[in-house]
């Protein structure tokens, strides 16, 4: 009981299996209805892992949306009315997410205002200047993407029902783990959102921590924005605007306390997958797929009580 | 008498028209206790800031090891093994012992990208470290500190400043949140850092505490030195009334027993 992904590893098991069992006949384990959910898990949880470590610096970011947005329109502009070829494009989009986490980062260490509402700012910013310039240049908020072989396979192979993107949430929980739990930075990550005063005492450069995660999460963003528009052949301003909120619901549900200094990639990538398994499963089930924001909801409220337990139970004595 | 670690001589700060501390003039002697006595607002925070090299002086000299010193901020001198323990932060309640003790300061092993914290070393270390000074409730250094006491979070940040070398030890009220057991505790934790040669400061407006492990006392009133003397030169009722700024402990008990 004393880990922080116990209560998302528990609610991802009933769920499971409430869908499992109440599907019985409609494939809902299949090979192709895993792929199904673990595909719309992916792409989320590749941006939910550094939006987690993120948080676990004591940190928030809404910008996320519209920078999966931009990236995708980048590409689609570049290769589409610019005719430039694909992977310099894919290169500037990354780039172009990157700057946007660093403006984050310097913005919420220089004002030290809440991230929360600097990111929402940026978040408008992004998605208002995407659609403007995409205007500005071709007349167009959404745009078709050129791509080539090598672009399509790395980021949009199939294999039957699964997408490629499977393969990047896992190298991305891997990296994302390996950073948190194993090194130096990522001790830094806990002590910053654990403890500010304490963390910059000890020479840990909170600063610089929080910028760096910004960083990853404006990439992350890009790079799920390159993968969709590649993936549907096509830019678009808004995708991705749905992340906004989703990813720092799933990285609550995984255990990461919102006030920072405490979770676990473990619990992130349960967390997107219960969100997943939710959201397909309603399908199988035959149901509305209203249902599936009052389950996340639901869920949401009950993972932020159960959070605050977790938590004083690992503060209790052995 | 060996040559004192750190002195301050006629030093001053003030903040605009406000003078926070004048002319104050003390010691830090190796293996020895200094104690700082004050009550709210006599300076006691301000003169921690200038040993600990968050501000410098408006006047006067900071002696390091006999060099005139001016620090540029406070992580030079922890640098120059100057270690400021506070009363509260300093510790991470829901991180390990062992990623607590060594923050900052990581253990590594194996080679990038590979490269890692060692926890187990890190742990061990902990561990190590606080049964040197007493802790032997703490067998793993995987728990949260958060499970541990006020008294022994104060152990665990004394020890860790220790073992990364502190000459002087500035301890801002170190007992001042505990219990009575707890205290007695981080006392005795303080005479073993003694013994081990560090200078300690040790700041509190517990006249008790203070009389109990100082070797030499330092009054401060309104940001003058009131009074300076060695153990066992005054009663702890003399430092009271020090402390209460010269005025009679007794006159002032009997005028809250009018109150009653």
């Amino acid at each position: 009981m004393h880990r922080p992904e116990t209560g998302a590893a528990a609610a991802f098991l009933l769920t499971y299996l409430f869908f499992a069992i109440f599907t019985a006949d409609a494939g809902f384990v299949s090979v192709n209805g895993t792929a199904g959910w673990l595909n719309l898990a992916s792409e989320l949880g590749i941006i939910a892992i550094p939006v987690g470590l993120l948080m676990i610096s004591g940190e928030f970011d809404l910008s996320i949306g519209s920078t999966v947005g931009a990236a995708s329109m980048i590409v689609a502009i570049g290769t589409n009315q610019f005719g430039l070829p694909i992977w310099p494009m894919i290169f500037l989009a990354l780039v172009a997410g990157m700057l946007i986490g660093l403006c984050n980062g310097l913005a919420v260490v220089k004002t030290n205002l809440p991230s929360f509402i600097v990111t929402l700012a940026t978040n408008f910013i992004v998605i208002g200047a995407t659609m403007g310039f995409s205007r500005l240049i071709a007349n167009v908020t959404s745009s078709s993407i050129i791509v080539s072989d090598s672009s399509k396979f790395v980021f949009a192979a199939r294999w039957g029902q699964a997408n490629i993107s499977i393969a990047w949430w896992i190298l991305a929980a891997l990296l994302g783990f390996w950073v948190l739990s194993r090194t130096v930075f990522g001790n830094w990550i806990y002590a910053t959102g654990g403890n500010l005063q304490a963390a910059r005492g000890a020479g840990v450069p909170v600063e610089r921590v929080k910028i760096v995660l910004f960083i990853a999460t404006g990439f992350a963003a890009a790079f799920v924005g390159i993968l969709q528009g590649i993936q549907w052949n096509s830019g678009n301003s808004t995708y991705g605007m749905g992340y906004v909120f989703q990813a720092p619901i799933v990285v609550v549900i995984g255990g990461i306390l919102l006030t920072g200094g405490y979770g676990s990639v473990l619990g992130v990538v349960i967390g997107t997958a219960l969100f997943g398994v939710i959201s397909t499963g309603i399908f199988y089930t035959g149901w509305n797929t209203d249902w599936i924001q009052l389950f996340l909801g639901a869920l949401l409220g009950a993972a932020v009580l159960a959070n605050n337990y977790v938590r004083r139970l690992a503060l209790t004595s052995r | 008498m060996s040559n004192p670690l750190m002195e301050l001589i006629n030093v001053s700060k003030s903040f605009g028209s406000t003078d926070a501390l004048k002319n104050v003039s003390m010691e830090v002697q190796p293996g020895k206790i200094l104690c700082l006595l004050g009550d709210n607002g006599a300076g006691k925070s301000t003169l921690i800031k200038i040993l600990s090299g968050y501000h410098p002086p408006s006047n006067g000299t900071v002696r390091l090891e006999g060099a005139d010193t001016v620090f540029s901020g406070p992580r030079e001198a922890r640098q120059r093994g100057i270690a400021t323990v506070h009363q509260d932060v300093g510790s991470i309640p829901l991180m390990s012992i062992g990623r607590n003790f060594f923050l900052g300061a990581e253990p590594t092993t194996g080679n990038w990208p590979f490269r890692r914290i060692d926890t187990s070393k890190a742990n061990e270390i902990a561990v190590q470290q606080m049964e040197r000074f007493g802790i032997t409730r703490v067998k793993d250094g995987n728990q949260l500190v958060g499970t541990m006491s006020g008294g022994e979070r104060q152990v665990l940040a004394i020890g860790r400043a220790m073992y990364f070398g502190a000459k002087v030890l500035i301890l801002d009220e170190p007992t001042s949140a505990l219990g009575v057991k707890e205290a007695a505790f981080v006392l005795k934790m303080m005479r073993i850092a003694r013994e081990n040669g560090a200078g300690i400061v040790f700041i509190t407006h517990n006249a008790r505490h203070a009389m109990a492990v100082g070797d030499s006392f330092c009054v401060l009133i309104q940001g003058e030195v009131a009074a300076q003397f060695k153990r066992g030169e005054k009663t702890r009722e003399e430092v009271l009334n020090l402390m209460a700024g010269g005025e009679d402990m007794a006159a002032l008990e009997d005028d809250l027993e009018q109150v009653d």
